[in-house]
């Protein structure tokens, strides 16, 4: 029983990061229908800048949360103005090309991004220091789930709350819906629909770094290559939950992370992979659309 | 209020309008006729922006529009009523109507005008909580006319209100057209193929063909006018 619960809570982990970095997949392509492939270098950048604000600040004598907290912070900042850039260079200028030429253009921004981060940094693993020690009362569930674990599931529960919340009901959270639905009816009703974008990018950039920055925090390593992986993997979370669907990215997220966390723990971690893009094809087969995804010919 | 002095729109490659040229003075419902084709929306994008001209000039109360982009006209106080309603269908009926108050502030005021239009229009109140999809064609044009009100335009630009109405509804929706010109003073431009309902409430009309305004007159003399009879009104 106990080590069905670990293989439970590593999975809600896993999907938790999943969920994060598919977030920001999901929300890009309902409001421009582009798959930003260099989303997942967001989040590996995000990790590099809290290492790295995370040594520098440590020097000054911080230490524990508030270190974690601060350094989140300005990872979170700078890979949002990452996002923020990156849509402004490489994306808004194809805004009325064909739709190839974006994602060509994504693609490029990702091999870009990695190689930089491999020549300004190092192309080997970087270790990252734990910042959070255990929490004392985790200790007698401890060899089930651990605190950064928890750290990542309550973090992810609290951002995907506070995300849907700010699209529901905030003012630019309407306007997102309504740029997504129709971008030209939005632009006749005085909405800035190249803000609306902005804001997107910086807000799924934003998550992405905090999904970036636990998951050091987790693993505590890092390089260049992280967000390759885990970006293909967030994406293929988010197609299975359905793009474009922001409870769909969540629940992608955590059904992909139980899958590689049970496949692993039962039958091999060899086979994670397999399970992972198998479970793809399979839900795809039967829903196209995705699990919570509305297939385009009931949108009038 | 509204000049549009030699404008040249070319969409896709086509050039839509040709040295368009037309005036839409304060108070007044203008109506511009024409078939199917004829560059009537483009006009209208035009105006809104969407698709701005490539020659030409277009001034609000003074002011040259016509390199704004679609937000600043809005914000100016010039609102389209686009062709084929463009509800946000997954948006319920009181949200379709708070992102026509985008860019107002007063919380109160708009409570208040969204209660004036359910007013106005029972059916909206009705269906306040259903989503703008679900809606019929009626229900669909009356939020969508009511949408383009909730920034209190002073211009407002409507593009086929009675397209694939029931005759019932289109009694009704130019009723309401009347009514907002009557008791707000709201400016309006009605682009019609409607052509005999247009030009019974209308005071003035422009007649466009191919992308050229080929007649103007008032309303009424071009109701009686034996060219427009014989191709807009079927008589």
């Amino acid at each position: 029983m106990d080590y069905f619960l670990e293989l439970f809570f590593g999975g809600l982990t896993r999907g938790s990061i999943y969920a994060l970095i598919a977030l920001g997949y999901t929300m890009v392509y309902g409001i421009i229908e582009l798959i930003n492939f260099a989303h997942g270098e967001i989040y590996m950048i995000g990790a590099f800048t809290a290492l790295i604000a995370a040594s520098a600040l440590s020097l000054l004598g911080l230490n524990g949360p508030a270190l974690l907290i601060l350094a989140g912070l300005i990872a979170v900042i700078y890979s949002a103005a990452y996002g923020y850039t990156i849509e402004k260079i490489a994306y808004k200028p194809l805004r009325k090309a064909q739709r190839l030429s974006p994602l060509i253009s994504a693609i490029g921004m990702s091999i870009f991004l990695q190689n930089y981060v491999l020549l300004a940094q190092t192309s080997d693993f970087l270790s990252f220091p734990t910042l959070v020690d255990e929490f004392a009362f985790m200790e007698p569930v401890s060899h089930i789930m651990r605190s950064s674990e928890l750290l990542i599931v309550a973090t992810t529960l609290v951002c995907t709350v506070l995300l849907t919340l700010f699209i529901k009901f905030s003012r630019t959270g309407k306007a997102m819906r309504a740029t997504a639905q129709d971008k030209t009816m939005a632009m006749l009703l005085g909405i800035n629909i190249n803000r609306v974008i902005s804001v997107t990018f910086i807000i799924g950039s934003g998550l992405a770094a905090i999904g970036g920055v636990l998951i050091s925090n987790h693993i505590g390593q890092i390089n260049f290559y992280i967000g390759f992986i885990a970006g293909i993997k967030a994406f293929t979370a988010a197609v299975l939950g359905g793009i474009g669907s922001i409870p769909g990215a969540v629940l992608g997220g955590l059904i992909l992370g139980w899958t590689e966390s049970f496949a692993t723990g039962y039958v091999s971690s060899d086979y994670e992979d397999v399970f992972a893009f198998g479970l793809l094809v399979f839900i795809l087969i039967f829903r196209p659309a995705g699990i919570l995804g509305r297939s385009s010919t009931d949108k009038v | 209020m509204l000049k549009v002095k030699s404008l040249h729109t070319y969409y896709g490659g086509i050039h839509a309008l040709k040295s368009v040229s037309f005036n839409l003075p304060e108070g007044e419902i203008v109506t511009l006729i024409g078939a199917n084709g004829a560059g009537k929306s483009t006009a209208l994008m035009s105006i809104s922006g969407i698709v701005p001209p490539r020659y030409g000039e277009i001034t609000f109360l003074g002011r040259p529009i016509h390199q704004m982009s679609p937000d600043r006209i809005f914000a100016l106080g010039v609102v389209q009523v686009p062709e084929g309603r463009r509800i946000f269908p997954l948006l319920t009926v009181t949200e379709n109507l708070e992102m026509g108050a985008y860019l107002r502030n007063d919380r109160k005021g708009i409570a208040q005008d969204i209660d004036y239009i359910f007013s106005l229009f029972p059916r909206l109140a009705e269906r306040r909580h259903q989503t703008g999809g679900t809606l019929s064609g009626g229900e669909q044009q009356m939020l969508a006319i009511s949408r383009g009100l909730m920034s209190r335009p002073k211009l407002l630009l409507l593009d086929e209100p009675s397209l694939g109405l029931a005759p019932v509804l289109v009694q009704l929706i130019f009723a309401t057209i009347e009514k907002i010109n009557r008791e707000n003073k709201t400016t309006i431009f009605l682009v019609e193929q409607n052509a005999n309902m247009a030009l019974r409430i209308a005071h003035r009309g422009y007649v466009m063909e191919s992308g050229v305004i080929t007649l103007q007159d008032t309303a009424a003399n071009l109701l009686n006018s034996e060219k427009v009879k014989q191709a807009y009104l079927g008589i």
